[in-house]
C-alpha cells in the first residue's frame, strides 16, 4: 500500500504519542495517588492509529477501559487527557470521568468505557444518527477480546447488519481478558470468524503492523460510508503491561512470549519498514519522538498546575435539569 | 416545560390512544424523534406482501406510527434488548431524541447495563460534554394472569438511580401530557405504562401538553389523611376514600405521577394539614418508593404527624399466577381502608 508521506508522519506521530502518553502518563498518576484503575495500551498503538487515521473529526468512536491511544488516535488533546487523569477540572470531562470516560464530543469520541463492551451499542447508535440523518459519518466501535465474549456484541452485530449501519466493530486482541488467554475464552480460532454468522466481512490483521491495519480500515470505512454495511475487523495485538499497573502479567504469561511481541513492537516495525523507502528519515521519526516526550513534559505540567475541582461540582451535570434541592435534601455534605 | 394551553377541542381518549397521540404529536413536531423497540408496528419487512403494521404495538400503543413516519423513524428490532437500548441511547447522544419501548419492565435485566452506566451516568461521566434526550417506555402492573416475569411493578429500582428520571401516568390526560414531557426532555426518562389503564377512557385535549415532570397532584382534597397513590394504585386510593368517606374519615389523595424527581414537597405539605400518610404502591416494599417517601415524611415532617408513616404495598414476593393468588399481591382499596381505620383509630 502506498501512502504519502504526511500520512507516514501522521500515522508515525499518533503512535509515539500513544505510547509516550503511556509509559509517561500512567506512572505519574499513581504518583498522584490516582491509580485506581488506569490501563496501559502500550504495545497496542497501531490499532487505533491505522483506523483513526481514515476517520474525521465528525466520525464516531466508541472506546474501552484500555482506550488512552483511541482518545489521541481520533484528536483528543493529550494535556486534557493528563489533567483528566490527575483529576484535575480541566480534563474533558472536568475530572468527573479519569481514565476510564474520557470522552470529548466534540472529537466524535463517545468516552472511553469502564463495561467490558458498553460503548459498542453507543457507537451503533452513532451509526444510526448519521445514517437517518445522511450526515456521512462512520462509527468506530473498538472493544477487546473479552469484550468479544459479551452479548451486547452480538446483538449489535447483529442489529447493525439487519439496518446496514455505517460500523467498523474492531476487536483488539491482545490475547488476554484480564489474566485469561483468548484461546481458552474464545470458541472460535479468530473473532474475525464471527462475522459470517452476522453476514459482514470478517478480517483478521496483524494489529503490530501499521500498514495491515490502515489498508483492511480503508475498506472498511468505505464499505461503511457507501452504505454497504459493518464490517468487522480483528487486529491482533499485545499489550506489553498487565490488565492495570497492579497486575505482574508474568503470573499468567511467559517471558519468551512477551520478548516475541516486543521484537514486533509497531513503531520498530514501522521504523523498519519506512526506512529503506525515503519518505522520511529515521532522524526525522526520532524528532518526533523526542517531540512526543516533550509534549509529555508540558501536559504532566499543566495538569499539575490546573486546578482540582471544588467539593460542590459533585451536584453538577447529573441531569440537564433537575431540582439540586432533591439530591441535596437530608444529606449533609460539607460542601 | 409546560406548553401554554390555548382553548381546545377535549374528546374522550383511552390511555392507550393518549400514547398514540402524544408519539405522533412528538414525532410530527420533531423529525429527529424516532421510536424502537420490538413489534411496534409489527410483521417487519414483509411490506411487499402488503402487510405493514401488523400489529401496532404489542398492546397498539404504536399503532399507525409506521405508516405516518415510515420504517426509518418507526424502527421494528430484533429481539436484543441491550442493542437496541444501547443504540437508542448512542442515537441520543449524538443529535437524535430517541424513544425506546421495553416491552415489559420485567426484561430490563437484558438491557439494565445499557440504563445504568451508559444512560444514567454519561452525563455526569463526561463532564456535561453529552445530554442524552432519551425515553425508555415500557409496561408495569400486575393482575392479567401473567406471572411473575411479565407483573411486575419495577419503577423503584430506577429511581434509585442518579441520572434516570421516571414517570407514572395514571389517567388518559397525564399519559399524554407526561409523555410529551418525557421526549421533549433533555435526560433520560423512563415512562411506565400501567398495563390495567390501557382501557381507561378521559378527557384528553387534541393540541400538543407537556406536564411538568417531578410534579405531583391533588386528585381528591381531604383533612384527615394523606394516601399517595402510585399509577393505577391512584385510583385504589380514591375508591378507599369513597369507602372511608361513608364513614366520616375524609382522605386527601396524591396522584404521584413521578418517581424521579418526587414531588415531596406537595406531599408534605399535604400530610402537614392532614397529619397521617399512607403510601399506596404496588411494587415490593423494601427499599421501595413507599419506604422512601415514608423515610422523607418522617424526617421533615415529624412534628405533624399523628400517626406512623404507613406503606400499603404488594408483598416482598414475585407476582404469583394462579388468580387468588395475584388477587393477594395487588394492593386494593380494602387493604387501604383497613389501614387507613387503624391509624385513624378506628378499628
Amino acid at each position: 500500500m502506498e501512502l504519502d508521506r504526511e500520512m507516514l508522519l501522521q500515522l508515525y506521530r499518533t503512535m509515539t504519542t500513544i505510547r509516550h502518553f503511556e509509559e509517561r502518563g500512567i506512572p505519574e498518576t499513581g504518583q498522584r495517588g490516582m491509580s485506581g484503575s488506569v490501563h496501559s495500551s502500550a504495545g497496542q498503538e497501531a490499532v487505533p492509529t491505522g483506523i483513526c487515521a481514515h476517520l474525521t473529526v465528525d466520525d464516531y468512536i466508541g472506546s474501552t477501559h484500555r482506550g488512552h491511544g483511541h482518545c489521541i488516535a481520533k484528536g483528543v488533546d493529550p494535556k486534557l487527557m493528563m489533567a483528566e487523569l490527575f483529576g484535575r477540572s480541566t480534563g474533558p470531562n472536568k475530572g468527573k470521568g479519569g481514565s476510564m470516560h474520557i470522552a470529548d464530543m466534540s472529537k466524535g469520541m463517545l468516552g472511553t468505557n469502564g463495561v467490558v463492551a458498553a460503548s459498542i451499542p453507543l457507537a451503533v447508535g452513532a451509526g444510526l444518527t448519521s445514517k437517518l440523518r445522511n450526515l456521512g459519518r462512520v462509527a468506530v466501535a473498538f472493544f477487546g477480546d473479552g469484550g468479544a465474549n459479551q452479548g451486547v456484541l452480538h446483538e449489535c452485530m447483529n442489529l447493525a447488519s439487519v439496518w446496514k449501519l455505517p460500523v467498523i466493530f474492531c476487536c483488539e486482541n491482545n490475547g488476554y481478558a484480564e489474566s485469561t488467554p483468548v484461546e481458552y475464552a474464545l470458541s472460535t480460532a479468530r473473532v474475525a470468524d464471527r462475522a459470517a454468522g452476522y453476514d459482514m466481512p470478517g478480517i483478521h490483521v496483524d494489529g503490530m503492523d501499521v500498514f495491515d491495519v490502515f489498508e483492511a480500515a480503508g475498506e472498511a470505512v468505505r464499505r461503511a460510508r457507501a452504505g454497504e454495511g459493518p464490517s468487522l475487523l480483528e487486529c491482533r495485538t499485545y499489550r506489553y503491561y498487565g490488565h492495570t499497573v497492579f497486575d505482574n502479567p508474568l503470573s499468567y504469561r511467559t517471558q519468551e512470549e512477551q520478548d516475541y511481541w516486543r521484537n514486533r513492537d509497531p513503531l520498530k516495525l514501522f521504523r523498519e519498514r519506512v526506512a529503506d523507502g525515503g519518505l522520511v528519515s529515521l532522524s526525522e521519526l526520532g524528532q518526533m519522538d523526542d517531540e512526543a516526550r516533550e509534549l509529555m513534559e508540558e501536559a504532566i505540567q499543566f495538569a499539575d498546575e490546573s486546578p482540582l475541582p471544588e467539593p460542590p461540582e459533585i451536584y453538577d451535570d447529573v441531569y440537564v435539569d433537575y431540582p439540586v434541592d432533591m439530591m441535596k435534601r437530608g444529606i449533609n455534605l460539607e460542601v | 416545560m409546560t406548553t401554554a394551553m390555548t382553548p381546545t377541542t377535549t374528546r374522550e381518549l383511552r390511555y392507550r390512544e393518549a400514547i398514540n397521540e402524544a408519539l405522533r404529536q412528538e414525532m410530527e413536531r420533531d423529525e429527529t424523534v424516532i421510536i424502537m423497540g420490538e413489534e411496534i408496528a409489527g410483521g417487519a419487512g414483509r411490506e411487499h406482501l402488503g402487510i405493514v403494521d401488523a400489529w401496532g404495538g404489542p398492546f397498539r400503543t404504536t399503532v399507525g406510527l409506521i405508516q405516518q413516519f415510515g420504517n426509518q423513524r418507526v424502527l421494528d428490532t430484533p429481539l436484543s434488548e441491550a442493542a437496541f437500548v444501547g443504540t437508542a441511547i448512542g442515537a441520543a447522544s449524538t443529535g437524535m431524541r430517541a424513544v425506546a419501548e421495553l416491552m415489559f419492565v420485567d426484561f430490563v435485566g437484558v438491557c439494565m447495563d445499557q440504563l445504568l452506566n451508559n444512560a444514567a451516568k454519561m452525563r455526569y461521566m463526561f463532564g456535561g460534554q453529552v445530554a442524552v434526550p432519551f425515553t425508555m417506555l415500557t409496561r408495569i402492573g400486575a393482575g392479567f394472569g401473567s406471572a411473575a416475569q411479565h407483573s411486575e411493578s419495577f419503577y423503584s429500582i430506577f429511581s434509585h438511580i442518579p441520572g434516570l428520571k421516571g414517570v407514572v401516568p395514571s389517567d388518559p390526560y397525564t399519559a399524554k401530557g407526561l409523555l410529551i414531557a418525557s421526549i421533549r426532555d433533555d435526560d433520560p426518562v423512563v415512562y411506565f405504562e400501567h398495563k390495567g389503564l390501557y382501557g381507561d377512557t378521559g378527557p384528553v385535549p387534541e393540541e400538543p401538553y407537556a406536564i411538568p415532570l417531578g410534579k405531583a397532584r391533588t386528585v381528591r382534597s381531604g383533612t384527615d389523611i394523606t394516601l399517595v397513590g402510585i399509577s393505577r394504585m391512584t385510583w385504589v386510593c380514591t375508591e378507599a376514600a369513597e369507602e372511608l368517606a361513608k364513614d366520616g374519615v375524609n382522605a386527601e389523595v396524591v396522584d404521584l405521577l413521578s418517581v424521579s424527581p418526587i414531588d415531596y414537597d406537595l406531599i408534605i405539605d399535604s400530610v402537614r394539614r392532614t397529619h397521617r400518610l399512607v403510601v399506596v404502591d404496588e411494587d415490593t416494599p423494601v427499599c421501595s418508593l413507599a419506604s422512601d417517601i415514608c423515610a422523607r415524611v418522617a424526617e421533615e415532617a415529624f412534628d405533624y404527624l399523628d400517626a406512623p408513616p404507613s406503606r400499603v404495598t404488594a408483598p416482598h414476593t414475585p407476582v404469583p399466577y394462579s388468580r387468588p393468588l395475584e388477587n393477594a399481591y395487588v394492593p386494593n382499596a380494602a387493604r387501604v381502608v383497613g389501614t387507613v381505620q387503624r391509624l385513624v383509630g378506628r378499628s
